[in-house]
Parts: C-alpha cells; structure tokens; sequence
C-alpha cells in the first residue's frame, strides 16, 4: 500500500508515502480545483462550518463546499495566516477574538488565494450551521456583509443538559424543511431529492465505519497512530468537503488497511520523520493543534516517545465512536443527530466524562489540555476539566497554551519545558505506582 | 442616612439603589428568602430570560452580572485562563465564597460560550442546585423557533413548579406578565425621559436604579422606577455642554460605576446604552389574555431587543437598531465600549461600525474589564471625542 514519491522539500530523499496520503493528496487538489474553477465550470459554491457540515445535503444541490475554517488550518499550515490576522486587526478587528475569523478576513482582503494559488470564487450560499461555537453566527454574518450573498441559519441548540430531546429534533428538522432546503433549491436551482441524500448518506457510514476502526486502534500497544497529530490528518475528509463520497470511502478502506499493516508489525505511529520510536507516553489532548507551528509541536511529542491515543478535536466535525452513525432510513433527522453530538455542542460535564473515559480505555498515561487563545467554546472552563479528569482517573493532568493560527501566541521553549515536566511527573508518578506495589 | 426615609429625592432613591448595588452578598434577596419559609430564590446571568416564569412560580429572579471593581476574586482565577473575559471568574468566586449559597437555580443564558460552559460549570461544582442552560431560538418564524421556544419555557416552567412543589398556573404566568410589563413600561419611560434631559437623570443613577432591578422583588422595584421619575422629574438639575451618546457594546460584563460616571464628567451624555437589557428586552408590552408561554415566546421572536448575541436574518436590518437608538435618542455619536475578550461585542463591532460610518453617525471604541481601574485614558478618550463632536456640529 505504499508509493514512492519525490517531495519538493526533500528533494535528495525518498520519502515512502502511504496510499491513504497520495489518495487524500490528490482528493484535496481536485477540490481546490473545483472551487476554483467554479466560475468558468458554472458550479456554484457553498460554505460552511466543520462542525454541523451537511456535505451530503449541500451535494443532493450540486454545490461545492467550500470551508473556511480549512482555509484558515491551510493558512496556519503555510504561514500565511499570521499576515492575515494582522490584516484583519488593523481593518478594525479586535485582537481578542478568535483567530480563524481573521485568518479568513485577511485572506480576503490579500486577493483571497486557494492554496492551488488560484482565487477562491465568492460563494453563492452561506450555510451558517450555528453549531457549538458562537463565533460562527458572527463569522458568517461578517462574510455576508461582504458577499451580499444568499445566507442561511441552521441553529443547533446546545446540549445543555447531556441529552438530546425530541423538541431539538423536531426544531432542527423543521429548520431544515422550512428554511434551508427550500433556500438551497433556490440558490442552486436544483430540486430537492431524499432519496439522493439517502445514498450518499450510506455512504457515510461506511467510511465513519472506518474512521472509528483506525481511531480505535490507538488501544493497541504500541498503538498504530497518533490520534491527534495524525489525527488530524485522518479526519480531514469526512469532516471536509468528503464525507458522503466514494473518495471518502477509498481514503478511509486504504487508511484502515495500512493501520492493520502497521498493527501486525507492532509499529507506531508514522511521523513526519517516519516511523516513531518506541512508545513512553500514551496521552489524551483535549484541544485544537496549533497549526502555524504544527510540525515543531508534533515533534516536541513524538522526540519523548509520546503518542496521543485519543483527542477531542478529532470529534468536532463528527463524533461517532460511540455508535452514531448517520442513518439514511432518518435522513433529515440524522441530519440533525449529527449536528447536535459534535464535540462543542456537547455540555462541559460531558466532555469531562468523555476524556476520563478516553484516559482509562485507551490506558493513557494521563490528559494534556492544549488550550486556544481565542475559542472561547473548547477553552472556557479547560481548567476545571484539567482538574476533574485528574481527579476521576487519578492520572496527571497538565495544560499548554497556544493559538490555532497566530503564530504570536505559539511559545515553543513554554510548551516544550511544560511538556517536559508533565513526562517527568507522569514517570514519578509511575515510579510511585511500582514502589507501592 | 436612611436612604429608604427619603425617597421622594432621586439622591434618596440613588442611594437605596447603590445600597443594593454595593452589596455583595446579597441581603436583600437573603432577607425576602427569609422573609416566608419556602421562598427561594432563582439566578440568571445576562443576556435575557423570562422572569416572569421565576416569579409565576413565587420565586424571587435575581440577576448575577458578575462581581464589579469591589469583589477580590481568590478563586475565580483558578478556573480561567487569562484570556477570558472577568464576569465568569467573579460569578465562580460569588459561588464559591458561599454569597449564592442562598439560591436554589440559576439559569445560564445562550449569549456566548463562556456562559454556556459556566453552565456546566456549575452543574459540577454546586450539584445542590437547579442549574439550566437556557436556550433561544435563532429562527424567528412562530412555526419554527416559536414552537421550540414554547416548549422549552414550558420545560422550564415545568421544572420551576417541580421546585416549588407545585405547578405554575396559566393565571399565575398572566399575573407575573402583567407586572413586568409595567415594570419595562416604566423603565422605557425612564431611558425616554433620560434622553430628553439627560442632565435630569445622569447615566450612573439611571444605572443604579435600574440595576436595583436585578435583586429586588419585580413590585418592589416598579415602585423604585416611579419614585426615581417623579424625583428626577421635579427636580431642577444644572444642564451641562455635554454632547449625547449611546453607549454599546456593555450588555454582559458590566462596566465599573466609575467608568459611566467618568462619561459624564468627560462631556458625554448617556442617552441610550445597551446596560442590563434584561430590564427592557420585550419592546412591547406581552399581551396578558390567551396562552401565556405562546405570548412570551411571540414577544420573543417579533419584539425584542437586538444585540450581539442574536442572529440578524436581514443584512439590510445588521446594525440599524444601533442607528434608530441615535436618531430616537438625539445622539450625536456612539462609544463602544466592550468587556476585554467579549466575543459577541468584539465580534459584532466592525459591522456596526460600518453601518455607522454609512449612516455619517460618528463613534469611538475601547475596552474595559469590571475591575478596570484606571479612568484616565478613557476620560481622555471620550473628552476628545465630545469636543470633537460638539465642533463638528458647530461646523
Ligand atoms: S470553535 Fe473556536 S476556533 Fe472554531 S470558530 Fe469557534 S472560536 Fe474559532
Ligand atoms: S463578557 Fe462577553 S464573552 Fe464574557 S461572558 Fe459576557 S458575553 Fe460572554
């Protein structure tokens, strides 16, 4: 399952790449090309959140989905998006607020460049899906002022209360009949079909299926991936513009492959340098990467032997594994299931349940909280689920700080010595476990 | 003096007022608790909830905007990294140091996620306690939103009556609507009286009273309100060469005292801001014949305040509330003043400011936090600001 491929980076070695990254490689170009191509391919484009993503109902209309906030990683990626936010705070941004919004402002008013190096086309719909972050009402309200363009409010109550209950159902589906099927049918000019949206919706699930697998095999010691670092790299197409499609399906069939591979030769995780040494840590994160400095950060990790076994960022976009699966027998009310389980809308006494859960399943040596600047919805109150997962998985907890996309806010030598301690604690801690014994 | 001997003065009426507002732990609501076994008390921190439900069901609503520039916060800082707003930290500290102890439920309000995750927050850290999230609809057809609405003020009225033991009635709800709407009645009057003559009812007692209007029994406070007008109306106050302007942007943390007193004294008139919006957030008087919670919900959805924290369906419509409050309040300009790390004010401000710069209406903008000290650099502010101004107008 693996191909050769000459990187322009490391032009003088050959780096093995696995069938999964070539596939997702090339999944992500032809949709950077299909975006922007729109105007001369007459498609029309939507955009829209990662958590609360409706891909398989925005393709039942032929629209394109563009996300911003994949821009803005993409961006963070590249290090553009530093100029960017600086962009935006001095158009009158405030520097307090998060930092995507501004990457994407930025970009805007820098020629609003794909990262083929061609310019984003305007979108002709903005599926505001107001899901488990109050910084996208206000996001897309700001794109709209600029657009001029159709924009449509999805609103997904919050799980306040740890449940979901038929009154958010029914809100949410009637939300859905009412106001934004019959705005896409305009915007695209497509009538509404369920029994399209029903195939692609069986689509899904065989490929959450097989995200869940390759997540789940983080239980495995030594375990086969890194399920933040990497993590984010196997959930970008079924939280992007994939999920619903036979290329997602094919990503996630070789990704599980090449996982069972890995499993039968007791190998680690792959890392940007390769195959990992041996496993020390295994840890939990709670929080978003940061992306300006993603690979530093990798590193700081996989250079201690510490390996994420599981992460809550992996569950924005979707969270399936504890069982949900979408369900084409309920299309719109699956639809709605789905948007209201994404790890933001999900209470703050859930997710400490959550990451205690992951903590002992997984056998993780403890939680490390990276805690975002400017995202009020994963930061406030991480210092009270610090102290709560602590206390209910008598393991370590510890907290860094840094930003999604403004390099300003990333500290290597704080993160670094930070990280380092709470290694040091975590084998004190081992030390006392095995005097005890 | 015994402020509640006179106060047929506004300075007696102000300092009953700032009696409640300097009291942080509460003893007025601690006294109408004791007052009657069984009474208890209900919280809920800003942007809006309905009141009347609290009060349908006996209880007492009290409002909780965090602990102003008087409360140290000892704990409240080990729950909160830096970058978050202060108003989350002081209301874990008024928790935690035992001044809530006497409150039975708090209702958190979707304004932003930092109250949304205190929510949680507080589920876990007071289990005794009724704790809610409240949510509202951001879809405003009656079909739609209206029907969600409706059934979760009727989980919460549900949930109310469980804790007093006994069902909230039909007429019990019509009552409590009744006196809210003349409570807002009045409190319109007041912001209407204010932006006449503003030199008649200066922004910090304005405040003050209205505030007295988050701890005190809703009856109790209407008779505060009219004590307020007929005092601020028959007294004859100095008028200064201030210029008049809406302050926005203060709808959750709350600004220090000092700092809307500092306004004044730096030459702005206050003659519309966006404080405690819970007091006026129906525009309309809620009708009081048919069903309660569908009228409640009604007056949700079709006559209610804008702000940050709601979703404008109409791009057209992004903003001008903000232009009708100048133009209904004689302003000559706006200041935005927003809480340091406030999402929903940081996050709204450009667009308004657009709408602003569109419509010729001039403003500036800074930051505060409820503990904000320094008055100086925002006196300097707003005093270039009302010069500017005022020889703008002269021009
Ligand atoms: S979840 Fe956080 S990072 Fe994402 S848009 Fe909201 S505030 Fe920004
Ligand atoms: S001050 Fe702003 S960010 Fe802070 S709790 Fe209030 S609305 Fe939310």
């Amino acid at each position: 399952m693996s191909t050769v491929i000459n990187t322009p980076k490391a032009a003088a070695k050959e780096v093995l790449k696995d069938a999964s990254m070539v596939k997702q490689k090339e999944m992500m170009a032809a949709h950077y090309d299909r975006l922007t191509n729109a105007p001369k391919t007459g498609a029309k484009v939507a955009a829209t959140f990662v958590p609360g993503n409706l891909n398989e109902l925005l393709m039942c209309f032929d629209l394109v989905n563009n996300l911003p906030e994949v821009n803005a990683i993409q961006n963070g990626l590249r290090r553009t998006s530093g100029g960017f936010v600086l962009e935006a705070e001095k158009v009158g941004h405030s520097e307090d607020v998060c930092t995507y919004v501004k990457s994407d402002i930025g970009m805007m008013a820098k020629g609003n460049l794909a990262p083929n190096g061609e310019k984003f086309p305007n979108p002709d719909v903005l599926l505001l899906s107001y899901t488990g972050c109050f910084t996208f009402m206000k996001w897309f309200e700001l794109l709209r002022e600029q657009y001029k363009c159709e924009t449509i409010m999805l609103h997904t109550p919050y799980m306040g209360d740890g449940k979901i209950t038929p009154n958010m159902v029914e809100y949410m589906v009637k939300q859905l009949k009412e106001e934004v099927i019959p705005k896409l049918e305009r915007v695209s000019g497509v009538k509404f079909d369920i029994d399209r949206l029903r195939e692609y919706l069986k689509k899904s699930v065989k490929a959450e299926d097989d995200l869940v697998w390759v997540l789940q095999s983080a239980k495995n010691k030594p375990s086969p991936i890194d399920a933040y670092f990497g993590g984010i790299y196997y959930i970008g197409p079924i939280f992007g513009a994939f999920r619903g499609t036979d290329d997602a399906i094919e990503y996630y069939k070789f990704l599980r492959e090449e996982v069972v591979e890995r499993l039968a030769e007791g190998k680690g995780p792959v890392t940007p340098d390769g195959d990992m040494g041996k496993e020390k840590y295994r840890l939990v994160v709670e929080g978003p990467p940061n992306y300006t400095n993603f690979r530093q950060f990798w590193k700081m990790f996989y250079d201690e032997g510490a390996v994420v076994v599981a992460s809550s960022y992996t569950k924005v976009g979707g969270t399936y594994d504890f069982g949900f699966r979408h369900n084409p027998d309920k299309p719109l009310e699956t639809l709605a299931e789905y948007c209201l389980g994404v790890y933001t809308n999900r209470s703050l006494p859930m997710r400490i349940e959550m990451l205690s859960n992951y903590v002992k399943d997984y056998e993780a040596d403890g939680l490390l909280i990276n805690s975002i600047k400017s995202c009020n919805s994963f930061s406030a109150g991480q210092l009270l689920i610090m102290r709560e997962v602590e206390k209910r998985t008598g393991r370590p907890a510890a907290f860094v700080e840094s930003d999604l996309v403004d390099p300003r806010y990333f500290s290597a030598a704080n993160i670094k010595n930070r990280l380092e301690s709470y290694l040091q604690m975590i084998e004190q801690k081992r030390a006392s476990g095995r005097a005890a014994a | 003096m015994d402020a509640s001997l006179n106060r047929t003065s506004t300075a007696g009426v102000v300092a009953r007022a700032q009696e409640l507002f300097d009291d942080l732990s509460f003893t007025a609501a601690r006294e109408w608790k004791a007052a009657k076994p069984g009474r208890k008390v209900v919280g809920y921190l800003p942007i809006y909830v309905p009141r009347e439900i609290i009060h349908a069901a006996d209880m007492l609503a009290l409002g909780i905007v965090g602990g102003g520039d008087q409360l140290e916060v000892i704990h409240g800082d080990a729950y909160y990294q830096s970058y978050i707003c202060r108003i989350p930290r002081s209301t874990i500290e008024l928790g935690v140091s035992g001044r809530l102890d006497f409150v039975d439920g708090m209702l958190f309000p979707s304004i932003c996620d930092v109250i949304r995750n205190l929510s949680g927050m507080w589920k876990m850290m007071f289990p005794g306690v009724y704790s809610r999230y409240f949510d509202v609809p951001q879809n405003y057809r009656d079909d739609v939103g209206g029907n969600y609405y409706v059934n979760e003020l009727a989980e919460l009225r549900h949930d109310l009556g469980e804790l007093r033991g006994a069902p909230i009635t039909d007429d019990e709800l019509r009552a409590s609507i009744a006196l809210y709407n003349e409570n807002r009645r009045l409190v319109r009057e007041l912001y209407a009286f204010r932006a006449q003559k503003p030199w008649q009812a200066p922004a910090a007692e304005v405040y003050l009273v209205l505030r007295a209007g988050l701890v005190l029994p809703v009856e109790e406070h209407s008779t505060l309100l009219r004590e307020y007008l007929a005092a601020a109306q028959a007294e004859e106050r100095p008028m200064r060469d201030n210029c008049k302007i809406v302050l926005t942007g203060s709808f959750c943390e709350q600004p220090p005292l000092n700092l809307i007193k500092s306004l004044e004294l730096s030459g702005c008139y206050v003659v519309d801001d966006d404080l405690l919006l819970v007091t006026r957030w129906l525009t309309a008087d809620v009708p009081v014949e048919g069903d309660p919670l569908q009228n409640l919900a009604s007056s949700f959805l079709h006559h209610s305040e804008s702000t940050a924290a709601k979703y404008e369906p109409d791009e057209k419509e992004k903003g001008q509330h903000l232009v009708r409050a100048v133009n209904r309040s004689g302003a000559e300009g706006v200041i935005f003043a927003a809480p340091s790390f406030c999402d929903p004010a940081l996050l709204d401000r450009p667009m308004l400011q657009h709408v602003l710069k569109d419509a010729g209406i001039p403003f500036i903008a800074f930051k505060y936090a409820e503990n904000s000290g320094q008055m100086q650099p925002i006196r300097e502010q707003a005093g270039t600001f009302a010069d500017s101004i005022k020889l703008w107008s002269g021009a």
